[in-house]
């Protein structure tokens, strides 16, 4: 029962992705002034790609047809450890936040290698450039899961939350740092403005357009799905991990009402939070990125530091 | 019964030294015939041609004997090493060698078993690489040489790990450290490989003097040079940390702790590459294990402050191993220095089960030190793997600068698929073995923040375990870097587009033993850390209960709630999706991939130099850490003639240098200079005023004895 629920979880969350991203993008297209997409226009983008004919660049080698598949195996597979509408699922317990982030960095190093891959200069700055903001962001990541992991002494995330029902609400500074740090890398790792544009296919500004450029059809379908994963992840992770509340902790029809009431909303918000962000600041050039992730690296670690001078 | 097993390991080591030594002066003998055949211009009788094309056979048969010999000497290393862990005792004996009244005890126990299955699998592998790699030897350079100092280095190694007093264990450190030297001045006609040499046994000397003086504390409290008086003796902590510090020098040198690095990215770089994957593979583990033994073992009552020292060094040398090797353009080099950042994070779990063991919390000392030996274990077999893979690229390209390749993965198929896995496994990410190892480290470290009274010592913790994440994340960049410019895209050059796999199957049955290896390692971790717990039974008198108490499906350090990785069940996870995914997926001709030319944004001409190369790959990199290198930077545009604005050429040169030759080493050898320069002023070269300084010198003697 609970392994069944848990994949439950997993599918639906591999399966809502997409809507949270049509979502912030309607929220963003009002923010603008321009007529939004409706709602569900990431999946008929991807329907759309799933019926098309992949077409392979011939310089290409195997990597570059398997690294789709890499790519969304392992963001599937972080959605499913995450606890989305319930916690103390079986499935978190396969894997804590450290290996979360090494899912991160394996689907990460598959797909910079597929943009060297085919040979053009475009991958291979798009390689590079994602690689060193994955340097400095992956680290602060780890350092803000780590303040939650030192708060509640273990680094599984279930648990972790729960430890966080069980004590309520108070206010941890460590928790304020923490949360800056990881709002910070979200925006980086998902290649959101300020760091990269997703909408952006100008030579000078990609970086992780600048990987996919070969991709198409099927491969690009794959991609495009786990991006959407992976920033859903973020968002849950942020909204679960600071606003643990609402979380379905028994398994009873009501509870897991709530506990998709909860998160709905909260994501809600939090695109909305996103959009409001990334309309009203510009891109950053490149070489300013490490001070914007320098500081997520800071504030992450003041967290961890203040954890342990203030709150053991 | 197992002692013996190794005893044998070690002679099967020396008598495939001995034995490429004769096999070659037989073949010189038999040129010599040849020689006088072809000289002598009369009808050559039958049996001279005969032995003369029988000699022209006889080097194979004999070079795969001599690797023979060494494989065998892995096998049986293994084999002592994995029965001693099993039975989890120590067996002493003594050797009728040494000095009149100090015979060479031997002791053979866990740890040495643990370390000595390393070195097997070691051994093995070089054992097995060595028949087609050093066939490009043949005719250039000695193979007799090649042999006897790879015999000589994996017998000292051994002795190393055998030794029980200290007689016997410098001897057969020195063994290992001046056989290795002859081994990396093997190719000697390079100026910069002489050089190497030197500065490595130039630096191995200085570690072993610290080694010995460190040895010397002991000796004198305890007034024996047998390690199992060293065991009984009390030693004050003063003297104790005076030892400690002197061993962690010694054997820190020799593990490449930054700063005393200088010789390994030089060295390692400059061997053939059974040998590099030898010394970076197993070499540096000795000097792990000296520490280990001297710390925890003969020293005992290991204080905390020993563990923040170790901690701060190998946080130091993790993240500047890896920031120096994602600026390297050489293939070899930036494997060694990729070495100097993995010898960094066995110290930081070292360290802080030093921290830990000298708080009282022997629990989760063993964490950490399980960390440590696992990251021994892995970072063996991978870097090993690393080196092979990579000496079977120069081998076929004959270049061992970055720039020059690229395209081998279709071209080399078989070891690009293994260089792969070692690069997934190096930059530890799941479901290989260094994520395990990396994985536990992070535990260690994050449990230390509930235990740990003092605070500057808890958030220097905090601080190195954010350092151990950028270093991670680094290492990935890293290898994307590696394999990304060597094996992917088009060649860059012709060599690199004429390679081929290579032919000697032994070379592609190496590494693939190591990547297998590799992933068993990866998927069933509580097997390898359940096999380990005799070490620290002896060690410390507990061992880890927790980490497998759930099966060998869970890793549990630390108790259920604290942390769980299920490395199995991860593995099975992705194959079910991927197998699910390739179900979803339409099949039909019109689903299949069409191949077409990559995009050129319409100007067409895509050529292989319009690639990213390796330094531009770094640049990012090398400019938010600019201070870490001392980089020289140059580019100079070339003009035409008549026209001054028009650039027909532009000379780019980048020069990266390390900064503690400015800031240590040459520094150093100034001040050494100049004494030097300063002692000859008592050089008159007058014979009266030397027998003047003899009879000064008897009479203060004579002062001194009386």
């Amino acid at each position: 029962m609970d392994w069944l629920l848990a994949l439950i979880q997993a599918v639906l969350f591999m399966l809502l992705a997409p809507l949270f991203s049509g979502w912030l993008k309607w929220v963003k297209c009002l923010l603008q002034n321009r007529r939004p997409p409706p709602l569900w226009q990431p999946y008929r983008d991807l329907r759309k790609l799933f019926g098309k004919r992949p077409v392979v660049a011939e310089t290409a080698s195997w990597l570059f047809p398997v690294t789709p598949y890499v790519v969304f195996c392992t963001a599937a597979l972080s959605g499913a450890i995450v606890p989305f509408f319930a916690v103390d699922l079986p499935t978190a317990a396969i894997a804590d936040m450290i290996v979360l982030v090494g899912f991160f960095a394996l689907g990460r190093f598959f797909l910079a290698l597929a943009g060297m891959d085919v040979g053009t200069a475009f991958g291979g700055m798009g390689s590079s450039r994602e690689m060193t903001i994955a340097s400095l962001a992956e680290p602060a990541m780890l350092m803000a899961t780590f303040t939650l992991a030192l708060t509640a002494s273990t680094t599984n995330i279930s648990v972790a939350i729960d430890y966080l029902l069980d004590t309520g609400l108070a206010l941890r500074p460590s928790f304020l740092f923490a949360l800056g740090g990881l709002l910070l890398v979200a925006v980086a790792e998902t290649g959101r403005i300020p760091i990269d544009n997703p909408a952006t296919h100008l030579e000078l500004t990609m970086i992780h357009e600048a990987m996919i450029l070969e991709y198409s059809g099927r491969h690009l379908a794959l991609i495009e799905w786990a991006g959407q994963i992976r920033l859903m992840l973020y968002g849950v992770l942020i909204a679960n991990i600071f606003l643990p509340w609402g979380l379905a902790r028994e398994f009873t029809p009501e509870a897991l009402g709530i506990g998709a009431a909860a998160i709905a909303t909260k994501l809600g918000v939090l695109a909305i939070v996103l959009a409001l962000a990334e309309t009203s600041v510009a891109k950053m050039r490149l070489f300013r990125v490490q001070e914007f992730l320098g500081f997520a690296y800071l504030l992450s670690l003041l967290g961890m530091l203040s954890h342990i001078i203030l709150e053991v | 019964m197992t002692l013996l097993l190794a005893y044998a390991s070690v002679v099967a080591a020396l008598s495939s030294g001995l034995l490429a030594l004769l096999g070659e002066h037989r073949a010189a003998w038999a040129g010599t015939a040849r020689r006088a055949a072809g000289l002598v211009r009369t009808p050559i009788p039958a049996n001279l041609a005969q032995a003369a094309n029988h000699s022209r056979r006889l080097p194979h048969a004999w070079r795969r004997l001599v690797f023979a010999l060494l494989t065998a000497s892995g096998v049986l290393a293994l084999a002592a090493g994995g029965l001693q862990l099993h039975a989890g005792t120590a067996v002493s004996g003594q050797l009728p060698f040494g000095l009149p009244w100090l015979q060479w005890h031997v002791r053979f126990d866990t740890l040495s078993a643990f370390f000595l299955v390393v070195l097997g699998l070691g051994v093995i592998a070089a054992g097995v690489y060595g028949p087609g790699y050093t066939r490009q030897f043949a005719g250039q350079y000695s193979f007799g040489a090649l042999g006897l100092f790879t015999g000589l280095f994996v017998a000292g190694m051994e002795g190393v790990l055998l030794a029980d007093d200290a007689y016997f264990f410098v001897i057969a450190w020195e063994a290992m450290t001046v056989s290795s030297y002859f081994l990396v001045a093997y190719q000697h006609e390079h100026a910069s490989h002489r050089r190497a040499a030197f500065l490595y046994l130039l630096m191995g000397e200085v570690g072993a003097i610290a080694i010995i003086l460190a040895f010397g504390v002991l000796a004198a409290v305890s007034h024996s040079f047998a390690f199992d008086a060293w065991r009984d003796a009390h030693v004050t902590p003063v003297w104790g940390t005076a030892a400690f510090l002197l061993a962690l020098a010694g054997f820190g040198m020799k593990a490449g702790l930054v700063p005393l690095h200088a010789w390994l990215p030089e060295a390692h770089p400059a061997a053939p590459a059974h040998i590099s994957g030898l010394m970076s593979g197993v070499m540096l583990k000795i000097a792990v294990y000296g520490l280990l033994r001297f710390a925890f073992d003969l020293l005992g009552d290991v204080q905390w402050y020993w563990g923040a020292i170790v901690l701060g060094l190998g946080t130091g040398s993790a993240v500047l191993g890896i920031l120096y090797a994602v600026v390297q353009s050489d293939l070899k080099r930036l494997l060694a220095y990729s070495s100097i950042e993995n010898m960094g994070i066995v110290f930081m779990g070292l360290g802080l089960s030093m921290v830990f063991i000298g708080k009282g919390h022997v629990q989760l000392g063993l964490t950490g030190l399980a960390a440590a030996l696992y990251h021994v274990l892995n970072h063996s077999l991978f870097k090993n793997l690393l080196f092979l893979a990579a000496g079977s690229v120069v081998h076929q390209t004959h270049q061992h600068d970055l720039e020059r390749m690229g395209g081998l993965i279709k071209r080399m198929p078989v070891t690009a698929g293994l260089f792969l896995l070692g690069s997934v496994a190096i930059a530890g990410l799941p479901p290989l073995n260094g994520f395990v190892s990396e994985w536990l480290t992070f535990q260690a470290a994050l449990q230390a923040a509930s235990v740990v009274d003092n605070g500057i010592l808890r958030g220097m913790v905090s601080v190195a375990a954010a350092i151990l994440a950028f270093t991670a994340a680094v290492a990935a960049a890293c290898f994307v870097k590696l394999y990304g410019v060597a094996f992917l895209g088009q060649p860059r050059e012709r060599r690199s587009a004429h390679a081929r796999e290579v032919s000697h199957s032994g070379m592609l049955w190496a590494p693939g033993m190591l990547a297998g290896l590799c992933l068993l390692l990866g998927v069933l971790p509580t097997w390898a850390l359940d096999a380990m717990r005799p070490i620290t039974r002896q060690l410390l008198g507990e061992t880890l209960t927790s980490a497998s108490a759930q099966g060998w499906l869970w890793l549990t350090p630390g108790g259920v709630g604290t942390a769980s990785y299920s490395a199995p069940l991860v593995l099975l996870a992705m194959t079910l999706a991927w197998w699910f995914l390739r179900r979803l997926e339409h099949r039909g001709p019109e689903a299949a991939v069409r191949r077409a030319p990559a995009w050129d944004c319409g100007f067409g001409g895509l050529s292989p130099r319009m690639q990213y190369t390796a330094a531009a790959f770094a640049q990012p990199v090398r400019r938010i850490f600019a201070p870490v290198w001392d980089t020289v930077e140059t580019s100079a545009p070339e003009t035409a003639a008549a026209h001054p604005l028009q650039v027909t050429a532009l000379r780019y040169r980048l020069e990266i240098g390390d900064r503690s030759w400015r800031w240590l080493y040459l520094p150093l050898t100034r001040v050494v200079e100049d004494l030097a320069r300063r002692t000859t002023r008592i050089q008159t070269g007058q014979v009266r005023i030397y027998i003047a300084y003899s009879f000064v010198t008897l009479i203060v003697l004579l002062g001194v004895v009386s």
